[in-house]
């Protein structure tokens, strides 16, 4: 079984998102996709700086399995890369919502849209399979 | 539902993650593939190879058949129990399977062959069979379960039955032992030391728990990839199949063209062997981050374009490690396309790992 904390939100391509104190919004991929691309061995993360679409692919994470593009889905600029993935790519299995973040990017307008899933709805999305 | 193994529940109680792989349902892996790997490199672990079919062939005409089928030369099979790793091809030299082949005794003969090729394995086989009178027996009554590891033997040797125990112990490397229906070989695909051992499937779940309990850890195919691509093992239907010849695809060394034997396939490679196959099955070292996967493009510069065969990250090397199909004339670094990232790669001759220790430069 995989984790869902209740206070973030979430997308049906099995990324989470936090919203920070400043309003900045923490990305990273759930405890679900960790678990199914197994140890992680490399990570790209985008440079801050760098203007993403929504729904645009923002990272790869590649494990020994397979390579998987993480999806940023909302549009922003991009605040910060976690550059300690490039040294240690397995925190994202060790702790996919703390140490394992992604990226963090400053929002074009508002928060997240609603498109975005809560713990409740992500968890129905994997219970179908999703 | 694929096929299952006498093993499947214990693989499902035991966490394992299953998948497909050629019709069967088998464990990838129970927690991290990369634990498992360092476990068959530093202690011992084991696998469920249930999937694959042994078969025996049986008859006075036994040697001669495969005489006539194999690329390897079985007439070096003299002492009993002595296998070896060979090719199976068509006229035109292609690969229809890679087997191990253990001779018993003059009218017995055991196969070991892939699991995704097993039926036109043994079509093709029946057919040139029968026309010698050797019966071939599919044993889909046995299961197999491969241990692996530089403690495999020593903790496998406590739990197997007492009579199997003593012969396993006193066997050398490629050679096989029955007793009763249990059979053991220190044969492998992870570059370790270690017994294959095939047993009757009513009695495997048993075995299977009884090597837990003696500290051998279970390990799913994915370990399995991992392991025998660093040992620079090819994987049938990646690395080879019926489009490529042995010379093509690093198994020249199992081709045996000397002498007056005609197996099926060897004139085919004896005009491949004069004129110089055009493509070869090197190794693989990614310089850079990224891993390496099957069917990325390869470019070698003049020499032209090949393509990764095999790729993956090596857990022991900490690197990216691969097999390519490249021109022949390819040498040096060549360059990976990897997600349209041009990625410099060195050649090297596998293999990469070898009883725990990297065999080539890093």
């Amino acid at each position: 079984m995989s984790t869902i904390p209740a206070d973030l939100r979430y997308t049906k391509s099995h990324e989470w998102l936090r919203t920070l104190p400043d309003g900045s919004i923490e990305i990273g991929i759930t405890d679900h996709a960790q678990q199914t691309l197994g140890d992680l061995v490399f990570v790209e993360v985008p440079e801050a700086g760098r203007t993403l679409a929504s729904g645009g692919a923002c990272a790869v994470v590649e494990s020994v399995k397979a390579a998987s593009d993480v999806y940023s889905p909302i549009a922003g600029t991009v605040t910060a890369g976690n550059e300690r993935l490039a040294t240690e790519p397995e925190l994202v299995n060790r702790d996919p919502y703390g140490e394992g973040w992604i990226l963090r990017l400053k929002p074009v307008a508002g928060g997240p849209g609603p498109t975005l899933l809560d713990a409740a709805g992500y968890g129905a999305e994997l219970a179908a399979g999703g | 539902m694929g096929r299952r193994t006498p093993l499947f529940d214990l693989h499902v109680a035991g966490g394992a993650r299953i998948v497909d792989f050629g019709g069967w349902d088998m464990p990838v892996g129970y927690g991290s593939q990369i634990e498992e790997h360092h476990a068959v490199r530093r202690d011992a672990g084991m696998f469920d190879v249930s999937h694959m079919c042994t078969v025996d062939l049986r008859g006075a005409g036994v040697r001669p058949l495969l005489l006539r089928l194999l690329a390897n030369d079985v007439s070096r099979l003299t002492q009993p129990g002595k296998a070896l790793y060979s090719c199976m091809l068509r006229p035109d030299g292609g690969v229809i399977d890679d087997l191990i082949a253990c001779f018993l005794d003059e009218r017995w003969f055991r196969l070991v062959v892939n699991a995704g090729t097993t039926d036109k394995d043994l079509a093709w086989i029946k057919e040139h069979a029968k026309q010698i009178g050797v019966a071939v027996v599919p044993r889909r009554d046995l299961a197999m379960i491969a241990v692996q590891g530089p403690n495999a033997r020593s903790k496998a040797s406590s739990v197997l039955p007492e009579a199997c125990g003593a012969q396993a112990a006193a066997l050398g490397a490629f050679f096989a032992a029955a007793c009763d229906e249990w059979f053991v070989s220190r044969t492998g695909y992870t570059g370790e030391d270690g017994y294959e051992i095939s047993l009757p499937s009513e009695s495997a779940p048993e075995l299977w728990q009884a090597m837990q309990g003696a500290g051998i850890a279970p390990c799913g195919l994915g370990a399995r990839d991992t392991l025998r691509l660093e040992a620079g093992m090819n994987l049938y239907g990646n690395d080879m199949d019926e489009t490529v010849s042995p010379l093509e695809s690093g198994l020249g060394w199992t081709v045996v063209l000397e002498g007056t034997r005609d197996f099926i396939g060897k004139e085919a490679l004896e005009r491949q062997r004069a004129a110089g196959p055009a493509r070869k099955l090197v190794g693989l070292l990614l310089l850079e981050r990224g891993v390496l996967r099957s069917h990325q493009v390869v470019s070698a510069g003049a020499a032209g374009d090949g393509e990764v065969t095999s790729g993956t990250f090596s857990p022991t090397l900490e690197r990216s490690i691969g097999l390519a199909r490249l021109p022949a004339s390819a040498a040096g670094e060549v360059q990976v396309d990897i997600r349209g990232k041009r990625m410099p790669a060195r050649i090297v001759n596998p293999p990469f790992v070898r009883n725990g220790r990297a065999m080539i430069e890093l």
